[in-house]
């Protein structure tokens, strides 16, 4: 028979030191292993949908909402995998992204930056969210993306029109797809120029923020490369709601057209008032009065109603393409939500395939891989022809549509008609061009 | 020459909402002595009343069609408004075409009954309660009230177009070598802004129970001791204040179309005409109402914001400064009121 020396105190003393050794190892792979802000490690992956949910572009958010949804829901091998078919790369499956299910949360932008980057920063930190994206504010969408740069995560702009989010605030880690302000102009320009002749004077009215300017001075350049003049610019506050103080000196300049460089309600309030002054009824210089909005929205157009027939403007997608990609996502996004998508709403859902795309081809969420598999990519099947992201300052270029308000809509979502499809390399610009001047990528930040 | 009467007709027609809203602000607070920062929402519900009846009147039945295609390529279904059927098609359209002077009907009863149940229901708690607290209870209810709204009818806004007849331009002035061109429906809403200010006025001078509210607003306590029941009188006032901001929404939809955020756009600016009109000073609301409408319009013209960039941001507020630095109690302010 043996004696035990087995003491009560002794068994507690190595208890704890076996602890501690046994758990040392686990602290250290803890911190040391993550090579990247919030790395997925169980079997999901949590992507953040920072979208305005309340204020003045709610609607827009909540469609941008319904799109994010159908993308997650295509990503985990739902509904009828909808743009997932047509895509040029093949490398998504149905299975999540690198195997794991994809979750998300979602944040309220308010169309506030301060409110934004607070609701981006509680999705990264508190909800663990390895990628932001969302928004319909360029304000917004340099705000979220400066934020995600410092915390080390992919951005991937919302609907984000102003030359600087991929001009001077352009990120490493910030990505857009949405067309900009200069492709506008080089879309809409010689059009408008081919309508209404090379001799036009045109006066703009212009939301006074970095969209506002960066879209003025890009209609401006490219009809006045056309032969336009261009008369006057009028900056009008964002908060402004009766136009008819700056539409009435309209009147009176000389000018024969108003270019309407507002958004939103900015835009339904603008342009109501410009109609209500009879405007499009009035002959200049020998001429007929015309209008111009350069950047429409389904959702601003029927908010105008009657107002956007036969305006001329351009978009960065609409519904009515015949593409099999564009096909594929009306009838997924239609049959779930039983109306057509908005531009908001066709560009979040890319947004998220891509991304999921470039993990799947990176085999990692880092940041820097995943902002290395999306520089230089080149796809097709997504709605918008062939497609670049480019390196350089991570803006996509791709044919933009210049449209129009149609004349004689046949239901409450057709209210624009396609005038023509501009090819991207009429849109295309030099990375170095001076609208876009003034800031540097930098490098990818993984964070952590 | 012309673009300055441009200009004042501008001023006048944005005036005429701040006089009517200003108009309501102070009816309310010189009759019950609240500030009365819902106001505004009243005028944004008003604008609603409209675009709730458009709807109704646009109630539809579907029908099947057999050449057309929705856009996911299935059967058409075609929307044909009851109204329509039930009147022919021309007389249906031309009822929904009139759907906002119809509104001002609808809008009244309305109005009205929001604020009874408002005062009956809220404010009365808050008689005897500091200002501060007045103004904290209903701010929160335009908050509340908008954001209602907002889930009923989204964050967009929603066209509600004057009749065809009355959405043209009117050429002024031709007789005097004038060319002034103005959208018939602004003129509608200054005349219509006159008559109702008119008919606030002729109604408290001319009609017994408005020489009672009167006399309640001088001296409330000494008005009760004589058995008349000033408080009913107060609600119904408070009723047509209510009335007042509504039918100036309801006009005010063809101008800018309604959204939920309106009432929030106009009521820190009829504050600050109510405070340069003089507070509880009706003449004193409506004419600083037209006054501030004017210098807006012109603070908004290029000259002046190319001369002093921002003007027109401030030019309500610059105005505010110096009217109570030279006349603290407003351009028709009397003594004694709010000055305990």
């Amino acid at each position: 028979m043996t004696k035990s020396n087995l003491t009560r105190r002794g068994m507690l003393k190595t208890g704890a030191v076996t602890g501690a050794g046994v758990a040392l190892p686990t602290i250290f792979t803890a911190s040391s292993a993550a090579a990247f802000t919030n790395e997925p490690t169980g079997s999901s992956v949590t992507l953040g949908f920072n979208v305005p949910q309340t204020g003045p572009y709610a609607d827009e958010g909540a469609d941008e909402l319904r799109a994010y949804e159908l993308a997650v829901e295509h990503l985990n091998g739902g509904g009828d995998g909808g743009m997932m078919n047509t895509f040029s790369s093949k490398s998504l499956d149905g299975s999540g992204i690198l195997g794991r299910k994809v979750e998300f949360v979602t944040g309220d932008t308010q169309t506030k930056s301060d409110a934004a980057r607070a609701s981006a920063k509680s999705m990264i930190e508190k909800d663990g969210a390895v990628m932001i994206t969302g928004g319909s504010s360029s304000g917004v969408a340099i705000a979220v993306q400066g934020l995600c740069q410092e915390a080390g995560v992919i951005f991937m702009a919302g609907l984000t029109h102003s030359n600087d989010t991929t001009g001077k605030d352009k990120k490493a880690n910030g990505f857009r797809h949405f067309f900009n302000g200069y492709m506008s102009g080089a879309a809409l320009a010689p059009v408008l120029a081919a309508r209404y002749g090379k001799d036009r004077r045109a006066y703009h009215l212009t939301a006074d923020y970095t969209w506002g300017w960066t879209q003025q001075e890009s209609i401006a350049a490219a009809t006045e490369a056309l032969g336009w003049q261009t008369v006057n610019n009028v900056l009008t506050p964002l908060a402004q709601t009766d136009f008819s103080s700056y539409v009435a000196p309209v009147l009176n300049s000389g000018a024969d057209v108003l270019v309407l460089n507002h958004y939103g309600g900015n835009m339904v309030n603008s342009l109501t008032a410009a109609v209500q002054f009879g405007l499009r009824e009035k002959q200049v210089n020998g001429k007929d009065f015309e209008i111009v909005v350069p950047l429409y929205s389904r959702l601003m157009a029927k908010g105008a109603g009657e107002n956007v027939k036969g305006i001329f403007g351009s978009t960065n997608w609409h519904w009515s393409l015949t593409d099999e990609g564009s096909k594929a996502f009306v009838k997924s996004f239609g049959t779930k939500y039983g109306f057509p998508p908005s531009q908001a709403a066709h560009t979040c859902y890319v947004q998220t395939l891509l991304y999921a795309d470039a993990v799947q081809r990176a085999g990692s969420h880092n940041p820097c891989a995943v902002a290395e598999a999306l520089e230089g990519f080149e796809f097709d099947g997504l709605g918008n022809g062939p497609t670049l992201y480019r390196a350089e300052d991570h803006q996509c270029f791709k044919d933009v549509l210049v449209v129009k308000g149609k004349d004689n809509p046949t239901s409450e979502f057709d209210l624009l008609e396609i005038v023509e499809i501009t090819p991207r390399a009429q849109v295309e610009y030099a990375a170095d061009h001076p609208m876009f001047a003034g800031g540097s990528l930098g490098s990818c930040n993984p964070g952590a | 020459m012309d673009a300055i009467l441009l200009q004042v007709l501008n001023g006048l027609d944005k005036g005429s909402a701040y006089a009517l809203i200003a108009l309501g602000l102070t009816l309310i607070f010189g009759t019950l002595g609240v500030v009365n920062f819902a106001h505004g929402a009243l005028f944004m519900i008003g604008a609603f009343c409209s675009v709730t009846l458009q709807r109704i009147l646009n109630a539809s039945f579907e029908t099947i069609s057999e050449t057309e295609k929705d856009f996911l390529g299935n059967p058409l279904k075609v929307k044909t408004p009851y109204v329509e059927s039930w009147f022919g098609p021309e007389v249906g359209a031309s009822i929904i075409d009139w759907s906002v002077p119809l509104a001002i009907l609808f809008a009244i009863p309305i109005m009205i009954a929001i604020g009874f149940i408002m005062e009956r229901g809220l404010i009365k708690h808050f008689y005897k309660r500091p200002h501060a607290d007045q103004i904290l209870v209903t701010f929160g209810l335009a908050i509340v009230l908008q954001e209602v709204i907002k889930a009923f009818f989204g964050a967009n806004p929603i066209q509600t177009p004057a009749p065809d007849a009355l959405s043209g331009v009117a050429q002024l002035g031709e007789g005097l070598g004038l060319q002034i061109a103005y959208p018939i429906w602004r003129l509608i809403y200054i005349a219509f802004a006159l008559l109702i200010i008119g008919g606030v006025f002729a109604f408290l001078q001319f009609t017994t129970f408005g020489m009672v509210v009167r006399a309640g607003m001088a001296d409330r306590e000494t008005v009760g001791l004589l058995g008349i029941d000033i408080d009913k009188r107060f609600t119904t006032m408070f009723g047509l204040a209510a009335a007042v901001a509504g039918l100036a929404g309801v006009m005010y939809g063809p101008i800018n179309a309604p959204n939920y955020h309106m009432g929030m756009d106009f009521l820190v600016l009829s504050f600050v005409v109510v405070v340069v009109g003089g507070m509880g000073s009706l003449p004193g609301a409506v004419l600083a109402g037209f006054i501030l409408g004017i210098l807006e319009a012109f603070a908004s013209t290029t000259w002046a914001t190319t001369t002093i960039p921002g003007i027109n941001q401030i030019i309500i507020y610059l105005v505010a400064i110096i009217v109570l630095l030279t006349r603290p109690r407003g351009l028709m302010g009397k003594k004694g009121v709010m000055e305990d």
